[in-house]
């Protein structure tokens, strides 16, 4: 006999891991909302403290990417998160009174979340705070081009959390991912929901797996300037946007479409912002470097405007962040007009704003249904006239669209997930929220007013009644918590001044 | 494959009797008898030694600028083009009239030698111009006054292309003959069949082997040809012809008004469309332009000025602006290429 006596099946050790997340979900849902809230706040603060050194190490594993970005992207996906909601209560009861009826939330249970390679560390972070804000577990698997680097930072929250009183087994990370191990854990039983993001095939498998999903779409956001915008701000953020993590945001722009009219200053503000403009046998070199047999070339993914020019054989000077591709026709069989991962940004100009919103149309029809657009426009009419022309869930206007699809820049909601609705093919039309992993049961009382509605608010604190036994209560002081709710809004203050400071 | 027919023999088949079945049920009461063949040609070919069987008359009057393919009598009813080559007009037994011409109509018709009038309903290879109101009920009309057979060459205006199964029910006419072919294949199995009433399929019963086409009506064909009709009988391709039909109408019209010194006129009935030029060979530079483009339409062979536009019936809304987009493009290309 040579092998060993037993077989170490990876797929039987992460469904026993799917069963052990059952067991800490049990547990967690009768935590209150003040341990909740410690756990939450300790996870994001560990997550935050490792936000620069876990950026470095997804660039070096990864191979792509900007280090100084993604360390951006982690601290929002960890301190940036857990203060956008710290007013948010997604455990405690709530008493409509009116209505006569109490809402008692639900968690999900066992949630399943895959990890991308673009957007790993900060996505993982975002996906485990939300799970453990509404009393989830969380199963975590990594995308195998970023496999150490989850590992790390799942040990790192796991630790934190165990450590702020969770339940052992809230925190869980697959160690060897792959494509049957995968399937076999979205159609377990023991999965609740699957966080699906990533290509297009797995958030398809996820939907086939027969357990709920929420999955994401691809994006392919066209961004369109109209001849009111503000020419030299529409290139600034342009090309910050595209330079953003060298594009691996789903939201980076992928073709522009500029009214004729503004077409010649914003292509002279691009080149000033540090934009080359490509002539027409180098827009020929980038087609076939890029997109070599029709499909993506990986190498190119995540690589800097410098590297990928260098490597299509384009002379840029040092200075440049984004090349531009003019596009005679966007049609589904030119591939500059799909979504390219890199600061390579395809421009169509058109004559008119409706023939421009038409254009952006068309950029869609390519890819990106549900995901995002943006505008750079001055007239409150052709912007309400694009966003309703267009089957997309976000409208960014005036901004950069890679960070304010994100909720960065803009005040959406704050995510690593961008639900892209029905056109998009997903059950989530909204970014992902905490609110989206937790049910409600409501308790309906007899609308005769003669029948008794009690006073559950002199109840309160619920958690007091209902607490099982054995499960320590991490008691919070007011002081502690206004200290760590002001040191947390100072952290943001700072990451924003940085954020906005670089661009 | 040993059960199924190739062709127009001697034995007695399944599909061909089912798809004569459907295509009778498709057409007006008093149609009575299906003839197959493997070719529109061939199938007008068959419409004319029928009218002529029936009307006992040679003259046969078609449009000036028609035409019906290329096979013998239908090389007859079509444009000189064709035939002069090959010695092969018979300008004595086939005589052209102008379309939307009522008097040169009768005029061919009075002297009572005339067989049978042929015409496509909305004339194709001329640029699809649209027959005025009335014209061609009148033609009909003026068929029995001077004993004529009325033959409707469908081959491209029906399978629903209107929104009616047959354009020419569309205008009010019920046709002695009809024609179908090139649609009915579903492009995969050569077919066209000829529909006639009882007067015009009566050589039948006289001689069952009177046409015979050994390719003609294959099994293979017939199962492709009814499910064609399947297809195109169900409610929901109408509903999506009519508004395809629409959503072309206001593109094209979108498009014609950016340009109006280039793309002059837009002829319509349902996805049948010609799209006019200002210049004598317009049609052929967008021809061009959309084929570099990605799309195939071709121009009115016997009208440059006009590109035949023919989408498909079975387009998605994004399809649909898709090709808007390329035509628009194209349409500008080929203007700047003029001026």
């Amino acid at each position: 006999m040579t092998g060993p006596p037993v077989s170490n099946d990876p797929v039987a050790r992460a469904r026993m891991m799917l069963q052990a997340g059952q067991w800490a979900a049990a547990r967690f849902r009768a935590y209150d909302h003040g341990s909740v809230r410690n756990i939450v706040a300790g996870v994001a603060r560990a997550g935050h403290e490792h936000a620069t050194a876990l950026a470095k190490a997804t660039v070096e594993e990864t191979g792509y990417g900007v280090a100084e970005d993604k360390a951006t992207k982690n601290r929002i996906a960890s301190l940036g998160i857990a203060e956008h909601y710290d007013g948010d209560d997604f455990v405690t009861p709530r008493v409509d009174a009116q209505h006569r009826i109490v809402e008692v939330p639900k968690p999900a249970g066992v949630i399943f979340a895959l990890i991308p390679s673009t957007n790993p560390v900060s996505t993982l972070y975002f996906k485990v705070i939300l799970a453990l804000m509404t009393r989830n577990a969380v199963v975590v698997s990594p995308h195998p081009g970023a496999r150490q680097v989850c590992m790390d930072a799942c040990a790192l929250l796991r630790d934190a959390a165990l450590q702020a009183g969770a339940p052992r087994g809230t925190i869980q990370i697959v160690d060897e991912p792959s494509i049957p191990l995968i399937e076999a854990l979205m159609g377990d039983p023991h999965t609740n929901v699957i966080l699906a993001t990533g290509g297009t095939g797995v958030v398809r498998a996820a939907y086939q797996s027969g357990t709920p999903a929420i999955g994401v779409g691809p994006g392919n956001a066209p961004v369109m300037v109209d001849r009111t915008a503000d020419a030299a701000a529409a290139a600034k953020d342009l090309v910050d946007s595209k330079a953003f993590d060298n594009s691996l945001l789903c939201s980076a722009e992928s073709v522009l479409i500029a009214d004729a009219e503004i077409a010649k200053r914003l292509t002279a503000e691009l080149t000033r912002a540090g934009a080359h403009i490509c002539a027409p046998e180098e827009t020929e070199r980038l087609r076939s470097y890029l997109f070599p047999d029709g499909h993506l070339n990986l190498e190119a993914v995540g690589q800097s405007a410098a590297t990928v020019a260098r490597s299509a054989g384009i002379r840029t000077s040092t200075r440049t962040r984004l090349l531009v591709t003019p596009l005679a026709l966007v049609i589904p069989e030119e591939p500059l007009a799909s979504e390219k991962m890199c600061p390579v940004l395809g421009l169509n100009i058109q004559p008119d704003p409706g023939a421009a919103i038409r254009a952006a149309r068309a950029v869609l029809r390519v890819a990106g249904a549900g995901h995002s657009a943006a505008i750079h426009s001055n007239d409150p009419d052709v912007v309400i006239a694009f966003s309703e022309a267009l089957d997309v869930l976000r409208v960014v206007v005036n901004a950069p669209n890679s960070t304010g699809v994100a909720g960065f820049d803009t005040n959406v909601a704050p995510t690593m997930t961008v639900g892209t609705g029905f056109t998009g093919r997903s059950s989530l039309g909204e970014n992902l929220e905490p609110r989206h992993l937790v049910n409600w049961s409501r308790v309906a009382y007899n609308k005769n007013e003669a029948i008794a509605f009690p006073d559950f608010e002199a109840l309160r604190p619920w958690e007091r009644i209902f607490k099982p036994q054995g499960i320590p209560h991490v008691e919070e002081t007011t002081d502690a918590s206004q200290e760590l709710r002001e040191q947390i809004r100072q952290l943001v203050l700072e990451e924003l001044r940085d954020l906005v400071g670089s661009r | 494959m040993r059960m199924v027919d190739m062709g127009n023999h001697h034995f007695p088949a399944l599909a061909r009797t089912a798809l004569a079945n459907a295509l009778l049920a498709t057409c007006h009461e008093g149609m009575s008898k299906v003839v197959y063949g493997a070719s529109g040609g061939e199938a007008n070919d068959i419409a004319i030694k029928s009218a002529r069987y029936a009307s006992k008359r040679k003259k046969i009057v078609s449009i000036f600028r028609a035409y019906h393919g290329n096979t013998g009598l239908s090389l007859g009813a079509t444009d000189e083009r064709f035939s002069e080559r090959f010695l092969s007009g018979r300008p004595d037994e086939f005589v052209h009239v102008r379309f939307n011409d009522i008097a040169a109509m009768e005029e061919a018709l009075a002297s009572r030698e005339v067989a049978a009038v042929i015409m496509e309903t909305i004339p194709a290879t001329y640029g699809f111009p649209m027959p005025l109101p009335g014209y061609l009920a009148e033609v009909k009309r003026l068929c029995e006054e001077y004993g004529s057979i009325y033959i409707a060459d469908e081959v491209q205006t029906g399978l629903m292309r209107t929104g009616e199964m047959w354009a020419i029910y569309g205008y009010g006419v019920e046709p002695d003959i009809l024609v179908t072919a090139k649609g009915i294949s579903g492009g995969l199995y050569p077919l066209s069949a000829v529909v006639l009433n009882e007067r015009c399929g009566q050589w039948l019963d006289e001689d069952g082997w009177g046409h015979i086409s050994t390719g003609a009506g294959s099994e293979l064909g017939c199962v492709v040809g009814l499910k064609v009709l399947e297809i195109t009988q169900r409610p929901a391709v109408r509903a999506m012809v009519q508004a395809a039909s629409a959503h072309f109408a206001e593109g094209l019209g979108a498009i014609a008004s950016s340009q109006p010194d280039w793309l002059i006129g837009l002829r319509q009935n349902g996805l049948v469309m010609g799209l006019e030029f200002n210049h004598p060979e317009g049609a052929k530079l967008v021809s061009r332009a959309l084929y570099d483009n990605g799309v195939w339409a071709i121009f009115a062979t016997f009208d440059t000025r006009v590109l035949q536009f023919k989408p498909g019936l079975l387009l998605s809304p994004d399809d649909c602006d898709d090709l808007l987009d390329r035509v628009a493009v194209s349409v500008a290309e080929a203007g700047e290429r003029v001026s």
